[in-house]
């Protein structure tokens, strides 16, 4: 059959999981006084539309700060207001000052999970058709069941459709900023990312792996004459979206260290909720927030950040290849959510678009992995009342990973990429041939553990003594699932010498 | 691991397809349900909390029990894993009880029933020969045929969004077919018997199997012993047309007969072995559909679903089913008529229409084209009737004053389709020459 009837289906299979699932319960649904993430979008069309510019980032009578204030960046204000438009030509009591706090009805609901639709439907679900097209050495077959695996991926649409968030404008942008940047229009994938940071400034977690191999390929093209000349073209194209983006907020300086503190506060601490990083994982055992001052945490998380993915990082600026660009990309996003601060346990999405990039290199990890950041979302999932959208798109995603790349027949070293890692270790202990079985086994221990503790977090009340139990039992098994998966990757980045010079760029 | 290999291997894209649909069916869950999920909750507590003696004779509800005793034994045994679920779903005064454990307990058990169906399915695969046109997967009859099947749109919108347990009777009716295309005539005759005792709705397609069995000299069907079936009753007030001429209920019945009876002297006098058969079945199918009495849309799936079989066999069958498919799922729209299903009806539509048209047309690209310009331009004018009904009409100012403009043309422009479609298949039958009893299987 043709390749675009077939890309059809796949996409209109993705639609019709997607809008399924919206028609489960959102955030803080019926849940006054605070309700959830869903209120506070319609929230931030109340307020981006009723107010001026000047007053979208700063408390007053009007504005609240307290009651869902604005912390994404610009962009998302500006979504926001457009999508204010039309509610107000559907229904003006959606976004009435004041008036409309808590509005919850079927109409609204629709309109909301619209918006979500229309947004997927016009940044991230062409950005994937594409880049499953433009994937080299691989058949038109396999394209397509690519595409499928990636616009299943459960995490994504659970997030999006059912907790409600606008979260595929950010991973859409940014998977622009990749397309364009493997494909040499290093110009346009620029500016795509800056778009997706000045959407949602977790965006960041990727700035680094943009950063380096951007600046790798003008050191390749030499410093002396084309490097540099695209080094300037980079930097102003940079400059141009980011004063795009914040005109109205650059008028004053107050203004922009307004904006800047809604977008990282600082103040809130080293984690919030229970969320699958090494800081919350480990809290159970040492109390670090008791123990260490506010400062110092910062400190510490900073330096471990980026020792961690510094190696990447450096390797990535001598040898840039866009296989090693999307290596990197998945290792320093996991870097991030694992060591950095204030994290959110939707983070974890941050690393899974990576991860989606590379489900044709290493399908067998990479379907774990997916699996794995499902999973930890759990708690959230619960909250929300998702248990059955969550089981049935996790089992469509894995039936979909396992007859479309045959998974379990690829966990060979060659097939992991584990291939030169293992003949070096093997140089010190001529032993070790058992890397493969030790990787199998650890999956399905992986699995049966997160099976087991899901059905005990859904039919089991924990103890009295303890009533956050499972949360954190979840977190810290997904915490060490993800420790396990950031030594993988490394080990990928840090071997991978003699495929790194000679690879292919994607277009 | 080696295990879990075997195990992905031989659970092949058979499985993959069914659990893929299963898993979409609960995703469904959450979705419109009609009045028809009250008519099974009630029956389910007339069975359980009533004698026997009762059962038909019990109106507290106004959806009394209309179906044959097998289904509501059915109901009975169903109940009883009921009350594990919700206890008050049995209380037959509990009108209208929709608890959110009823709703799961009544969605699962469509679900889990489908079972049948999904077998049904794979023997059917396995009769069909047809022409294998590459060596793709994806290209196979039987591959395409599962989808057809397995992932149909109506059966997919009427069982689990509106609510009926459709899946499992039509798969005890693809196994009789299935059975009597494998030769095994009293299991076919035996399961067909079940199947009426089911639902009474299958008449229709009785006189398909009559015939065909008692020309291979099988008696299986004592006409005393058929259940006395009350295809005049219904829910639905009488009423008189204004315009035109009332219709009576023997006008129908004798319209009907009148349009099935070429097909059956085919089916006697031209043996066809089982294809001609089952071409006879749908032809029955369609023409009580047109003819007949107090008809559901939903009825179209009994002429469309056995289609399937036919369609994956030649190029002109082909034709006349994606014809007769689009039209028919495409009447069956005003089911859904809530907003949050729309997008849903529509993607599925698309999904379905687009696997369909894309690959029979693949299937047989060697030979001449499926459509005509006329059968195309018609198929394309679905897409903006659609958007006149469901987007443009609403805003205009006739939506108060003429409500029902929508659905007549609906049931016009479908009607023509499923006409256009039903004498095509006529004029094959009539036309194709008789061939030996053993056709290929």
């Amino acid at each position: 059959m043709e390749k675009w009837y077939l890309m059809t289906i796949v996409v209109l299979i993705g639609l019709t999981v997607r809008w399924t699932v919206s028609l489960n319960s959102y955030s803080g649904a019926g849940k006054p006084p605070m309700f959830g993430d869903y209120e506070a979008q319609r929230h931030w069309q109340e307020i981006t539309f009723n107010l001026p510019v000047k007053q979208w980032y700063f408390n007053s009578s009007d504005n609240n700060l307290q009651y869902w204030g604005l912390d994404y960046p610009p962009l998302t204000a500006y979504h926001s207001l457009l999508c204010a438009y039309v509610a107000k030509f559907i229904n003006p009591d959606w976004i009435a000052l004041h008036t409309s706090r808590g509005y919850e009805s079927q109409a609204h609901k629709l309109f909301m999970r619209s918006t979500v639709l229309i947004a997927d439907l016009l940044i991230y679900i062409p950005a994937v058709v594409l880049y499953c097209c433009c994937l080299k050495e691989i058949s038109t077959k396999k394209k397509i069941a690519n595409a499928l695996c990636i616009l299943l991926y459960p995490g994504l649409i659970l997030i999006d459709y059912g907790h409600f968030q606008y979260n595929s404008v950010s991973l859409g942008f940014a998977l622009w900023g990749v397309l364009g940047v493997s494909c040499d229009w290093d110009l346009l994938g620029s500016l795509a990312f800056c778009l997706a940071i000045n959407y949602k400034q977790m965006e960041l977690y990727h700035s680094l792996p943009f950063f380096c191999f951007l600046l790798g390929k003008c050191f390749k093209k030499g410093l002396k004459g084309k490097g540099f000349v695209l080094l300037v073209k980079l930097a102003c194209t940079v400059v141009a979206s980011f004063i795009l983006c914040w005109l109205p907020f650059f008028t004053e300086r107050e203004q922009t260290l307004q904006v800047l503190r809604r977008l990282f506060p600082v103040d809130r601490g080293l984690f919030e909720d229970k969320v699958a990083n090494i800081w919350c994982s480990f809290s159970v055992l040492l109390k670090i927030k008791d123990i260490l001052p506010r400062h110092i945490q910062l400190i510490m998380s900073f330096c471990v950040t980026f020792l961690s993915l510094l190696p990447a990082c450096i390797k990535l600026t001598l040898q840039p290849s866009s296989k090693g660009f999307k290596f990197t990309l998945v290792s320093c996003a996991l870097s991030f959510f694992l060591f950095s601060f204030q994290v959110h346990e939707k983070s974890i999405l941050l690393v899974s678009l990576p991860v989606c990039l590379v489900l044709s290199d290493i399908p067998f990890m990479s379907t774990w992995f997916l699996l794995v950041s499902t999973f930890s979302m759990l708690p959230l999932l619960l909250k929300d009342e998702l248990l059955m959208p969550s089981v049935a798109t996790t089992m469509a995603f894995f039936i979909a990973c396992v007859t479309s790349f045959s998974i379990f027949e690829k966990t060979s070293e060659e097939e992991l990429q584990l291939k030169s890692f293992s003949i070096s270790v093997r140089k010190y202990l001529p032993c070790f041939t058992f890397l493969s079985r030790i990787i199998q086994y650890l999956f399905l221990i992986s699995v049966i553990t997160m099976v087991l503790l899901t059905l005990m977090t859904v039919t089991l009340d924990p103890p009295q003594k303890l009533p956050d139990l499972f949360s954190l039992l979840v977190c810290f098994v997904s915490c060490l699932n993800f420790l396990f998966f950031l030594v993988y990757f490394n080990i990928i980045i840090m071997w991978d010498s003699k495929n790194g010079r000679n690879q292919k760029k994607i277009s | 691991m080696a295990a879990l290999t075997i195990a992905a291997r031989t659970g092949n894209w058979f499985s993959a397809l069914a659990l893929g649909v299963t898993l979409l069916k609960c995703l469904l869950i959450p979705t419109y349900h009609s009045t028809d999920f009250e008519v099974h909750r009630n029956w389910l507590a007339i069975t359980h909390s009533l004698p026997i003696s009762q059962w038909y004779y019990e109106a507290t509800s106004e959806w009394t029990l209309d179906y044959p005793p097998f289904f509501a034994w059915f109901e009975y045994i169903l109940s009883h894993v009921a009350k594990y679920f919700d206890q008050e779903m049995l209380n037959v005064h509990n009108v209208n009880y929709s608890s959110s454990r009823t709703l799961l307990f009544q969605r699962f058990s469509v679900i889990f029933t489908d079972a049948l169906f999904v077998y049904a399915v794979h023997e059917c695969c396995k009769c069909i020969g047809g022409k294998e046109v590459g060596k793709e997967l994806t290209e196979k009859p039987k591959f395409i045929l599962s989808v057809l099947l397995l992932w149909n749109f109506g059966l997919l919108i009427v069982d689990h969004i509106h609510f009926q347990y459709n899946g499992f009777l039509f798969g005890l009716m693809l196994l009789s077919i299935a059975r009597l295309f494998q030769k095994r005539h009293m299991e076919g005759a035996f399961l067909f018997a079940v199947l009426l005792h089911f639902k009474h709705i299958y008449l229709y397609v009785a006189p398909a199997y009559g015939v065909y069995l008692l020309r291979l000299k099988l008696k299986f069907l004592d006409p005393n012993k058929i259940p006395k079936a009350s295809m005049t009753s219904g829910l639905v007030q009488q009423f008189q047309h204004t315009v035109l001429p009332s219709v009576t209920p023997l006008a129908t019945l004798i319209c009907t007969l009148i349009a099935i009876l070429p097909s059956i002297f085919c089916l006697w006098f031209k043996p066809q072995g089982p294809r001609g058969f089952l071409r006879c079945l749908i032809l029955c199918a369609l023409s009580s559909f047109m003819f007949g009495w107090h008809v559901h849309e939903k009825a179209i799936l009994l002429a469309i679903l056995p289609m399937s079989l036919l369609s994956v066999g030649k190029a002109g069958d082909a034709s006349v089913f994606l014809i007769l498919t689009t039209t028919g799922h495409y009447s069956l729209f005003p089911l859904l008529f809530t907003a949050p299903e729309l997008p849903i009806k529509i993607l599925l539509m698309l999904l379905f229409t687009i696997y369909s048209i894309s690959s029979l047309k693949t299937l047989f690209r060697k030979e001449k084209p499926l459509f005509n310009w006329m059968e195309t331009f018609y198929l394309l004018g679905l897409g903006p009737l659609e958007v006149c009904c469901e987007f443009v009409f609403p805003l205009t100012s006739w939506k108060l004053k003429y409500p029902f403009i929508p659905l007549l043309l609906t049931s016009v422009y479908c009607a023509v389709g499923i006409t256009y479609a039903w004498f095509k298949l006529y004029v094959s039958v009539l036309i194709d020459p008789p061939v030996g009893k053993t056709k290929k299987q």
